[in-house]
């Protein structure tokens, strides 16, 4: 397999007034193309700290990452914060615009994602009257954009309801897959992690080092609906939530 | 329409009804037992006035004190005030929220120059800038930058954190996310500041004709003062009653066109 991205050893040490905090201690994994890897752990333990240091948002302390030569990365959060003042397309151009990449070209692509992603007729429209799920997709097509070749996602459904957060992590996870990119994605729902990805890292409490790496084996591949329903997936969970909760 | 749709509207309307009636009540009857007080020597008609007396003067004033000239000097002071005041207050509150290393060392100073009495620096400001309209604007705009920059700068300061990680994660030069982000989204706090802009300019420009003009209402209030002529003092008081709350209005009413 093609292997995209590579962090070895990495370490962050944060500093404050008081003292100095290790917020992540000797990490090293990595992303090869296609695969969807999801990153879990406790709370608080720098998972975001980690996205924001491959998205170079933040400067890592010991260690290195490798990318891949010509490759690009998206960062897609938590929130899909749009920009209330400017309609719904103006939003998914936003990146474009800041990367003044704003071809005809890149615009039709946009226009082509959302004709794609059923969100046509809602483009000319303010966020307010989109539903948060339709809002997630838009902040994906965002992203999606800039085409990169690795999605970085933070937590990408958590402020979304039960409901809409299982159908928007179906919509999403087959817009990824359609497009063909590789993804990143940090998340603290086990099952979420468990059902959406070809591995599940799981980190330990700060500072965070990994615990374990699950390759998750299913008897069928299928949604992350329909991978709920795999044999497999209790086992896995339970696995999972047995490293979260105990840790030495 | 439903039955119980129709008693809803009603009950607004009637609510509406009682407000309007109220208002104009308390305004009569206030001018009334004015009159009253003052026409039966309850009050001190000379120190006190009356309504009649008020609106006498007013034509008094009109016809041989250039009352109108006086309204426009004051309304011309404001107006340039406030567009200064708004436009310097816009541009600082920028300066103060771009150049945070800046914004900690100008703070103690800015708290010290809110907390001052503007109106302390009244015969400073004539020596520097002279007796004339000139003092009048640095004064209302002494009063109104700080407010101004205040308000301005909050909102700023109050823009959704995501939105600015948002930016971050496409690399957005500082220059992007301040025309982007920064000034678009804070469009409803900066329209809001402009209604307490009007009445912070109007009180420094008041006290600006206190301190120096030769017209204006101000200048009236303190000339009827002067001559011991209380109810051209009053007068002047009723007209700047009056302008304040159109002004207030207008404000309102532009605030509420800028916000559809």
């Amino acid at each position: 397999m093609n292997k995209l991205l590579s962090v070895k050893n990495l370490n962050k040490v944060y500093y404050n007034k008081k003292d100095e905090i290790e917020a992540i201690k000797d990490i090293s994994f990595d992303l090869y193309e296609g695969e969807f890897v999801s990153i879990v752990g406790p709370s608080g333990c720098g998972k975001s700290t980690l996205l924001n240091i491959l998205t170079n948002m933040d400067n890592l302390t010991k260690g290195n990452i490798e990318l891949k030569e010509n490759l690009k990365l998206g960062y897609m959060l938590q929130s899909d914060s749009m920009l209330s003042w400017r309609k719904v397309i103006d939003n998914a151009l936003l990146s474009l615009e800041i990367k003044k990449e704003k071809t005809e070209e890149n615009i039709a692509y946009v226009k082509d994602l959302f004709k794609k992603y059923g969100l046509l007729e809602f483009m000319d429209k303010r966020p307010f009257e989109l539903s948060g799920g339709m809002r997630q997709r838009v902040a994906l097509i965002r992203t999606l954009a800039l085409k990169p070749d690795i999605l970085i996602l933070d937590e990408p459904f958590s402020k979304l309801d039960y409901q809409s957060r299982l159908k928007v992590s179906d919509d999403v996870y087959k817009i990824i897959k359609e497009e063909g990119k590789t993804a990143l994605m940090v998340t603290h729902d086990l099952a979420e992690a468990i059902s959406i990805s070809d591995r599940v890292i799981v980190l330990s409490d700060r500072p965070c080092t990994i615990k374990n790496i699950y390759k998750i084996k299913r008897e069928k591949e299928g949604t992350p609906i329909e991978n709920r329903k795999d044999k497999n997936f209790a086992n896995y969970y339970d696995l999972i939530w047995k490293d979260l909760m105990f840790h030495e | 329409m439903s039955k119980e749709h129709k008693n809803y509207l009603k009950k607004i309307r009637k609510e509406k009804i009682i407000v309007i009636t109220f208002q104009i009540l308390i305004l009569v009857g206030f001018l009334i037992i004015w009159e009253l007080l003052s026409k039966y020597k309850i009050i001190n008609p000379f120190i006190f006035s009356s309504p009649s007396k008020v609106i006498e003067s007013i034509i008094n004033l009109y016809l041989n004190y250039n009352l109108i000239g006086h309204i426009l000097t004051t309304l011309y002071e404001t107006l340039i005030a406030f567009i200064l005041g708004i436009t310097l207050s816009f541009i600082i509150a920028i300066i103060l929220y771009e150049f945070k290393t800046l914004n900690k060392i100008v703070d103690p100073y800015l708290t010290m120059l809110n907390s001052l009495p503007k109106v302390a620096l009244g015969p400073l400001i004539i020596i520097i800038a002279g007796a004339n309209t000139k003092s009048i604007i640095v004064m209302a705009l002494l009063i109104n930058l700080i407010v101004g920059i205040m308000s301005i700068y909050n909102g700023f300061n109050n823009i959704d954190k995501d939105l600015i990680k948002l930016f971050k994660t496409f690399n957005a030069s500082r220059f992007d996310i301040l025309f982007k982000l920064t000034i678009p989204a804070s469009y409803k706090t900066i329209i809001s500041s402009l209604k307490l802009n009007i009445s912070m300019t109007l009180i420094g420009v008041i006290m600006g004709e206190f301190l120096v003009s030769k017209s204006g209402l101000g200048y009236l209030i303190i000339y009827g003062t002067q001559v011991f002529n209380l109810n051209m003092v009053m007068s002047g008081i009723v007209i700047l009653i009056i302008i304040s709350f159109v002004l207030y209005k207008i404000i309102t009413y532009i605030e509420k066109k800028l916000l559809k």
